[in-house]
């Protein structure tokens, strides 16, 4: 690191080292932020979920929204992975099923964004875990 | 570039070092290294995260997984596991061991549920080594802050109506200390940092300056600022080693990006931080003799007034605060006297940092807001006592404190309500006693150690506490009588009365204040020549069990004072009065037939 010479330099650094330290400090108040989930068990990862999964965690910091996106093993219905379970903070967890990167998108702009459903929504009667 | 997503933070505070933690980062690195998401993950070795009972600690983040006693060899299935597939190694998580419930994440433990960290704000949450952590933690902004938009006045102001009042003990109000500075005219100021941390067991104040040491850099210049002082100085003993080192990267850090020196961030204020080492006398940790020792003179006291404020260092004014004092100041100028006052209790704000010891299932540091009451600390945050013992003291404030009662569980933890009930809060150190720890010889433990500490230069101090311990050990060695009850009080008192500075004058209140809560306890020992917790050694009684005694003769042979006779395979007699209660005979017996009463 060079010389700081100013408070405003100061400042100017202080926001380009934010993003280094924000996954921890979202997971500090994960209540209070979007919570993601996303089933990597084997036959996920086979489905395609990391690809799933470093979407999320790159495109939500990108995109300024408050989140942490984290993996979890076997989430059962297996017959629509790779599924993703989002926690919006005061409301009930939604799990997607056959995500790909477009859904993917559209869960983040519609659903986390807008609060607005959209299709994929795996229903909570065949949710078998 | 791929973007990290995952965070392990491994605990690189001294305990869980010592027990191979910085072996188990490197095999966390390694682990990784070969793996396809090596990118993806990062591993950081942070400061002490308080749950030293189960260290070493391994948090992940962002899920808060919180993995207990991990070994150098759990990493391959750390990383196996769950970096990589996102299945929690079980056998790592912590298990509640009241409700055996299994925790997976740090949030829903009892543990932190209480906790508010102010001081500790950093600690387990960055890495101490890295200057730019505690910059994106808004480090440095308070004292940007300090000299760019507020007078010095303006500080002390600040501090003064946030209510902070000083860490190291006397709970002097920190504003007024600086104010009494900055009005001590001379052509030089010091601002010195205590880190002697003398309390048997307490270690807030090392893990502080080993998590998050900028945070006392911080507050020094801008207490410098607010004083008028261009040098700091921060004395620490020398058994810190990792916080020493800490320390040295992070003033060498601060230094290079221009936060520390000469003309810091342009505003043409210069403020210039070293090092001196302490030998780790608990007398130095007393101002003025600290001020001394740091001359090259003997650690030992001054009468005050002079205040170090008006005359210290070399006889210039000089600040002394203690490390958890100055944690708490950057936090205060960025947020505001207003959010800080509003933490704690009337006369005691903010929080407080304890270190928990003793008979506790969750061995530590915490942080809690002033006014939190001691049942909460023992026994929602620290767990409760062990093995399902029943709860019989706390002992707060170390060799100058007291002990404390079930009775006293309920009462708001500040500086004014401790001293009421007649202990006080000391640094920070809680050691929690249970049915089987004996009140006599607890005292006896703190002034063995204050007579050991004793600088020797006031007399009241020196013979005093000697005579007070002779006193004791009359008691404890079972020859005690009712008017040694009284002599205990008398010397104490005078002791309290008459010595020159802090260590004399509170160096009683652990009997005194046992004497007060636990007199049946005292009297036993005297009248009845008896230790119910079985501690007081010439209290006890090894006797032969008649029954089992075989008569092989072993424990005759091995008794080194010949109090024990008897026949070859007869039974075997202990007499008494040689018995020197060394308790070989015990270990020898094959054939379990010696017993210890009390
Ligand atoms: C025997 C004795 C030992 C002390 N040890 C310490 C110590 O280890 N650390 C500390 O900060 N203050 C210690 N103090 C208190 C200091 O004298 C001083 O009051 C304190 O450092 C001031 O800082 P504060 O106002 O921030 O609390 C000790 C006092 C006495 C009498």
């Amino acid at each position: 690191m060079s010389k700081i010479k100013s408070l405003s330099d100061l400042r100017k650094l202080r926001e380009e080292l934010k993003s280094s330290l924000e996954l921890r400090e979202n997971a500090e108040s994960a209540d209070a932020v979007v919570q993601v989930k996303i089933g990597m068990a084997t036959s996920g990862i086979a489905s395609g979920a990391r690809e799933i999964f470093n979407f999320f965690a790159e495109e939500l910091p990108k995109r300024r929204i408050k989140a942490i996106v984290t993996q979890t093993g076997d989430m059962g219905y297996k017959y629509a992975e790779p599924l993703v379970m989002i926690t919006i903070p005061g409301k009930d967890s939604v799990v997607f099923g056959e995500v790909d990167i477009k859904k993917a998108d559209e869960i983040i702009e519609k659903y986390i964004k807008e609060g607005e459903l959209v299709n994929g929504v795996v229903p909570k009667s065949y949710q078998t875990i | 570039m791929t973007k990290i997503n995952q965070h392990i933070l491994t605990c690189g505070g001294t305990g869980c070092r010592a027990s191979e933690s910085k072996i188990l980062a490197a095999r966390l690195k390694e682990e990784l290294k070969d793996s396809e998401i090596s990118q993806n993950v990062k591993v950081v070795e942070s400061g002490c995260f308080g749950f030293c009972e189960k260290g070493p600690i391994v948090k992940i983040l962002p899920d808060n997984t919180f993995y207990t006693q991990v070994k150098p060899k759990d990493a391959k299935e750390i990383v196996e596991e769950h970096i990589l597939k996102g299945r929690k190694v079980e056998r790592l998580l912590f298990r509640d061991p009241n409700t055996n419930e299994l925790i997976d994440e740090s949030k829903s433990m009892g543990f932190y549920k209480k906790q508010i960290r102010i001081a500790t704000r950093n600690c387990g949450f960055i890495d101490p080594e890295n200057i730019g952590e505690y910059v994106a933690r808004e480090g440095y902004e308070a004292l940007g802050k300090a000299l760019f938009e507020l007078e010095p006045a303006d500080i002390i102001k600040t501090v003064k109506d946030s209510g902070m009042r000083g860490r190291g003990g006397g709970g002097f109000p920190t504003g007024f200390k600086w104010e009494l500075t900055a009005k001590s005219e001379s052509d030089k100021k010091y601002v010195v940092c205590n880190a002697d941390e003398g309390d048997p067991g307490a270690f807030m104040d090392r893990s502080i300056l080993e998590g998050d040491p900028h945070s006392v850099l911080e507050a020094m210049a801008i207490c410098g600022f607010a004083v008028g002082a261009d040098e700091g100085l921060i004395y620490i003993r020398a058994e810190y080693p990792l916080a020493i080192e800490r320390l040295k990267i992070a003033i060498k850090q601060a230094e290079d990006v221009g936060v520390i020196g000469d003309d810091i961030l342009g505003s043409g204020f210069n403020f210039n931080i070293s090092l001196k080492y302490g030998a780790g006398a608990f007398v130095c940790g007393e101002e003025t003799a600290l001020i001394h020792s740091m001359e090259g003179l003997r650690g030992e006291p001054t009468l005050k007034p002079p205040f170090p404020a008006e005359r210290g260092f070399f006889d210039k004014p000089t600040n002394v605060n203690n490390v958890e004092t100055f944690a708490n100041i950057p936090a205060i100028i960025n947020k505001g006297a207003e959010w800080y006052a509003s933490v704690g209790t009337e006369k005691s704000k903010g929080t407080k940092v304890f270190a928990l010891a003793g008979k506790i299932n969750n061995v530590g540091l915490i942080e809690v807001p002033m006014g939190t009451t001691l049942r909460e600390v023992i026994f929602d945050i620290g767990g409760g006592i062990k093995d399902g013992k029943k709860f019989k003291a706390v002992q707060t404030g170390g060799p100058s404190g007291g002990c404390l009662t079930e009775k006293h569980l309920d009462t708001p933890i500040d500086f004014d309500n401790l001293l009421a009930i007649g202990s006080m809060m000391g640094s920070g150190g809680m050691v929690v006693l249970d049915e089987d720890d004996c009140m006599v010889s607890m005292a006896k433990f703190y002034l063995e150690f204050t007579v050991e500490e004793s600088c020797g230069k006031c007399a009241p101090c020196r013979i005093g506490n000697k005579r007070l311990l002779e006193t004791l050990e009359k008691i404890t060695n079972g020859n005690g009588t009712m008017d040694d009850l009284d002599l205990l009080r008398i010397q104490g008192g005078v002791i309290k009365d008459t010595s020159l500075c802090g260590l004399g004058q509170t160096s009683p209140n652990p009997i005194l204040s046992t004497l007060d809560n636990f007199w049946d306890e005292y009297v036993e020992h005297v009248e009845e020549n008896k230790c119910r917790a079985g501690q007081c050694k010439s209290m006890l009684k090894y006797v032969i069990i008649e029954d089992e005694c075989v008569g092989c003769t072993a424990c005759a042979r091995v008794c080194p004072t010949g109090a024990i006779t008897g026949n070859k395979k007869e039974v075997h007699f202990i007499t008494q009065d040689l018995c020197i209660k060394c308790g070989a005979c015990m270990d020898k017996c094959n054939f379990e037939s010696i017993e210890l009463i009390a």
